[in-house]
Parts: C-alpha cells; sequence; structure tokens
C-alpha cells in the first residue's frame, strides 16, 4: 500500500490557482522530498495533503483513508512538523507533549513513558517544566518534532523543518527525520535547501507555478541535465571570458576567483585548459570537475516550465 | 463510526486547553469577570432599587459576558502564535474546534454564574420558584452567549485586542436593550422592538419566570429563541470560518 497518494487535486484562491492538478504517490517508508521555488505551492499541497484545507478537487488518501472524508482517522496516522515551531509558548516542553498525545488519544502512563523518552532525545528534559517561550527557535522546534511524533506515526510530515535553525538543532532533526524513517516512518519533506534532499531523499518531486514539473529520484533527475556538468578552474594572474571561447563550453560565469565553465564534454574541456594554458603561460592553481547537481535541475525545471 | 468517538475526544482535549490556556489571560478576566461586577456596582448599588426584583437580570448579564468572553479570544490568539494550523492537522475537525471553544465558554460562564449565584444567596433571600427552568436557563444561556463569543472571533485573522474591542461594541449596546435596567414590561415602542432582536432579552425573561414565575414572553418561547440563537450562530461561525480559514494560518 502507498502511504500517501493524491490524485488530481487543485486549490483555486479566488482567481489563483494555487495548486493545478497535482497527482503524487509516496510509498510506504520513503523520504520524499517536495521542492519548489517560493510561491510555487509547495505549502498549500501540504495543507491539502494534512486535510488542514479542503481541495476544490482531486482526493488524498493516507495508508488507504480519503483524509478529506474520514479526516479524524486519517490524521490519527501522521504526525505534522511546521516551519514556524507551532508549539504553545504559555506551556512547558511536557505540557505541549501531553496535549499532543491526548489529541492522539494516547492513556497516560503511555504518555508519561514516551515523554521522558523524546525529552532526552532531544535534550530538553533539565528544561522539561520551563514555558516554551523562553526557549530559542530551535529548541522550540525540537519540541515540536517531539509533539509531532510522540504517537509513532506511519506518516512524517515535515515543511521546512530545519529552516533558519543552528547547526546542533538542524543535525538533530534530520538525525531524528532517518532514525523515524528506519523506524517504517514514511517522509514527506517540505524543503527549500536542495542539498538536504539531495541527501536525505529517495524520490524528489518539484512543484511550479501549482504543477508538478518533475518527479524522479535525484539521480535520475541529474541526469537529465548532463550538460550542467562543470569544470571549476583558477590560474595564477586574472583572464578574461575570452580565454574560454572554445568548442565544448557551454557557459563560463566567474565565481569568486575562480571560473566556473558548462560543458557536456568535461574530458574536452580539461585537455583544452590544460593546453590554453601552456600557451598563455599561466600557472593552474585550482581546478575541479562536478557532476550534475540537483541545483542545476531544480532550476532548470522550474525556469523553463 | 470510528469518527465519532475520536470527534468528541477532540472537542474534550480542545476544551481542557482552552481552560489551561486563556481562563487566566487578562482580556478574559477583565471583559468576562471585572466588567459585569462593575456594571453591577456602577447601576445597583447605592441607589434605591429592589435587588431581588433585579437578580434575575443581573445574573443573565453575568452569565451572558462571562460566557461570551472566552470564544472571542481563542482563535485570533491560536492565529497569532500560529498554533491553530498545528491544531488543524492533529485528528480534530474544525467543528472539533469550534464546539470545544464554545464548551470552555459554557464551563467558564456557568461556573463563574454559579459561584455568584451561590454568593447572592448568602446575602440577600434570592428565591428560585422552578429549579428545573433555572438549570435549563444556566445551560441554554451559557450555550447561547458562547455561541455568540465563538461567532465573534469568526471574521477576525491574528488580532486579539482588535477582536476584543469588536466583541465589545457587539456586546456592550445589547445589556442596554435586554431589559436588565430596564425591565421588558417597562419598555415600549423601539426600544421594544429592539428588546426583541437581543438573545438576552429571552434569557433574562427566562431567568424571571424561573425565579419569581413571572415573565413577558412563555418560557417555552424564551427556551426556543434561545436554541434556535445558538444554532444560527454555530452555522454562521462555521461558514465564516472555512471561508477564513487561510487568513492567519
Amino acid at each position: 500500500m502507498n502511504a500517501i497518494e493524491a490524485g488530481h487535486l487543485s486549490k483555486r484562491f479566488g482567481p489563483v490557482i494555487a495548486v493545478n492538478d497535482v497527482s503524487l504517490t509516496v510509498r510506504e517508508g520513503e523520504i520524499f522530498g517536495f521542492l519548489g521555488p517560493n510561491g510555487a505551492g509547495k505549502t498549500t499541497t501540504m495543507r491539502l495533503l494534512t486535510g488542514v484545507l479542503t481541495p476544490n478537487a482531486g482526493s488524498v488518501l493516507i495508508c488507504g483513508t480519503d483524509i478529506h472524508r474520514r479526516p479524524l482517522e486519517a490524521k490519527m496516522q501522521m504526525g505534522v512538523i511546521l516551519e514556524s515551531s507551532t508549539v504553545y509558548g504559555d506551556m512547558s516542553p511536557e505540557q505541549n507533549l501531553h496535549l499532543s498525545g491526548q489529541m492522539y488519544g494516547m492513556p497516560k502512563s503511555q504518555r508519561e513513558e514516551r515523554i521522558d523518552e523524546l525529552l532526552s532525545r532531544v535534550g530538553l528534559q533539565e528544561k522539561r517544566r520551563i514555558p516554551v517561550r523562553t526557549f530559542s527557535k530551535g529548541m522550540r522546534q525540537r519540541v515540536s518534532i517531539a509533539c509531532a511524533i510522540i504517537h509513532r506515526p506511519k506518516v512524517l510530515f515535515l515543511d521546512e523543518p530545519t529552516s533558519g535553525l543552528d547547526v546542533q538543532s538542524r543535525r538533530l532533526a534530520i538525525e531524528l527525520v532517518r532514525e523515524m524513517n528506519g523506524q517504517g516512518t514514511t517522509i514527506f519533506l517540505t524543503t527549500h535547501n536542495i542539498e538536504e534532499a539531495n541527501m536525505l531523499c529517495q524520490t524528489v518531486c518539484i512543484i511550479n507555478k501549482g504543477k508538478i514539473v518533475a518527479q524522479d529520484s535525484p539521480e535520475r533527475l541529474k541526469k537529465m541535465f548532463d550538460t550542467t556538468q562543470s569544470v571549476e578552474v583558477s590560474f595564477d594572474r586574472a583572464v578574461t571570458r575570452d580565454l574560454f571561447a572554445a568548442d565544448g563550453i557551454l557557459r563560463a560565469e566567474p565565481c569568486g576567483d575562480k571560473w566556473r565553465l558548462y560543458t557536456d564534454n568535461p574530458d574536452r574541456v580539461l585537455k583544452y585548459l590544460v593546453g590554453r594554458a601552456e600557451q598563455e603561460s599561466l600557472g593552474i592553481t585550482s581546478l575541479t570537475m562536478s557532476g550534475p547537481s540537483l541545483e542545476e535541475a531544480f532550476v532548470q525545471l522550474t525556469e523553463c516550465a | 463510526m470510528m469518527e465519532i468517538p475520536l470527534a468528541l475526544r477532540g472537542i474534550l482535549v480542545i476544551t481542557g486547553k482552552n481552560m489551561r490556556l486563556y481562563y487566566t489571560k487578562p482580556p478574559v478576566l477583565m471583559f468576562g469577570l471585572l466588567f459585569p461586577l462593575f456594571l453591577f456596582f456602577a447601576f445597583f448599588v447605592g441607589r434605591k432599587l429592589d435587588l431581588i426584583t433585579f437578580f434575575p437580570a443581573f445574573l443573565g448579564m453575568m452569565l451572558f459576558f462571562t460566557a461570551s468572553s472566552v470564544g472571542p479570544l481563542i482563535t485570533p490568539w491560536e492565529k497569532r502564535e500560529k498554533t491553530y494550523e498545528r491544531l488543524l492537522s492533529y485528528p480534530v475537525t474544525q467543528d472539533s474546534i469550534i464546539l470545544g471553544d464554545v464548551v470552555a465558554g459554557v464551563v467558564f460562564g456557568m461556573g463563574i454564574s454559579l459561584i455568584v449565584w451561590i454568593a447572592s444567596t448568602l446575602v440577600i433571600p434570592v428565591a428560585v420558584t422552578n429549579p428545573g427552568l433555572f438549570a435549563l436557563a444556566f445551560v441554554l444561556g451559557t450555550v447561547s452567549s458562547a455561541a455568540l463569543g465563538v461567532l465573534l472571533a469568526s471574521p477576525a485573522s491574528d488580532s486579539p485586542p482588535n477582536v476584543m474591542i469588536f466583541s465589545n461594541l457587539i456586546r456592550f449596546p445589547l445589556i442596554f436593550i435586554s431589559g436588565i435596567f430596564v425591565p421588558l414590561s417597562q419598555m415600549q415602542g423601539p426600544g421594544l422592538a429592539l428588546a426583541y432582536c437581543s438573545p438576552l432579552t429571552y434569557l433574562v425573561d427566562l431567568f424571571n419566570a424561573a425565579m419569581s414565575g413571572v415573565s413577558v414572553f412563555s418560557p417555552l418561547v424564551d427556551c426556543g429563541v434561545l436554541i434556535g440563537i445558538s444554532a444560527a450562530f454555530l452555522i454562521a461561525t462555521r461558514g465564516i470560518q472555512t471561508g477564513n480559514l487561510v487568513k492567519g494560518l
């Protein structure tokens, strides 16, 4: 069974179509990355998938249960982590976690055991009775994550979970996501951070202007854009763009004291650079080659759509 | 079938959360507790008024203000703190949230008004001629007032002070046209026509029927109007909040 199945989802706000005929499938146990530029429809899609908003058309199944027909049953199987660390500031982490546990119908003894475990895991055991309003963003997000996973959900939705977090909190969030996935939880991750999606996700889906423009594994998406391989070179003295007017170099961009040369034939470019440096008596101070990046695939897909 | 117990549990948990978080918020204490007490002192104390005659009206006013003071605060506060979306992502529906807010208002209004009534019986000999009707007046009065409170919060987005001002703009004039300071039997013309439009009129009349046995309308009419008004408030709240859902998420 698929963990999430969305079919032909559409949502409009007045004359604006925020989500336009979006269909996607997330397999059980998968980490699914949902990427898109600002205003592309990521958050609206996630709100449709989590039952916060009702679509104008289309359906969403969470572990086989239609979230808009049987919302409570579907929501029992999932946890949601929002970007803005939405926990009650007047309550302590312990009280926030009790509230979450009660929402999912956990008995008190089970809640207490799980709260102890989670507070230790997110490093807030000693601050368990302090109001959350006094916490930093990173600490609030840890409470938010703990609230979302208290009932060990089958599906976990995360909306920009690491946005604006300090390094420790970001690492902890990523570790927890991996840990939950290791225990069988399906992860739906909305993110701006392409590197994070590249590292974590088995499937990446890119949305632009309310429509899905690509859905595949990160490696396959990168391969769609072989022309985005690049060679970075720097010399011991300044050179002009004219130096890179050669066959095989599709585009040359200055990057600080280096030049990035986009190519579909890195071998040819490397040989050209070495020969040309010899001719011009230029010393090569650094030379690196990069494969096609997910970031380039993302840029190309969202630019050409 | 599984949805009904889940929905009931959601309403209970939301009510508990509201009681814990919002009963002690300054706007609730100010406009729900102190405001009606000050009005009582301003209009009844030091004047040659028969407190026993006016007690049903005072009780109605107290109940109306306390029960309707919690609702206007909750939704705007949650939207401002960005906890509303989190709440919607839990196994609850928007209806559970609305009902949880109403029940929190009902419990607050009933608790405070019962304390006031019990304390008053120690000072002045207020009689209850029909205890069943008196209890029904308490229930219908708190439900309709709490539903009004939640309705008043519905058009708002995320600014609790604006909603409290708006809710007082609606609630405050109601006490002057609802037979509290001028008995309904002495009203006439446009004043009486206005009184017919206020839910508080029927609550005060019902308290009069339950406590002194004298009322302008039949208790059946009072109960029917309060039930109808509560239902209308809830339906309107649902419609407005559904339309306003995205505001403040």
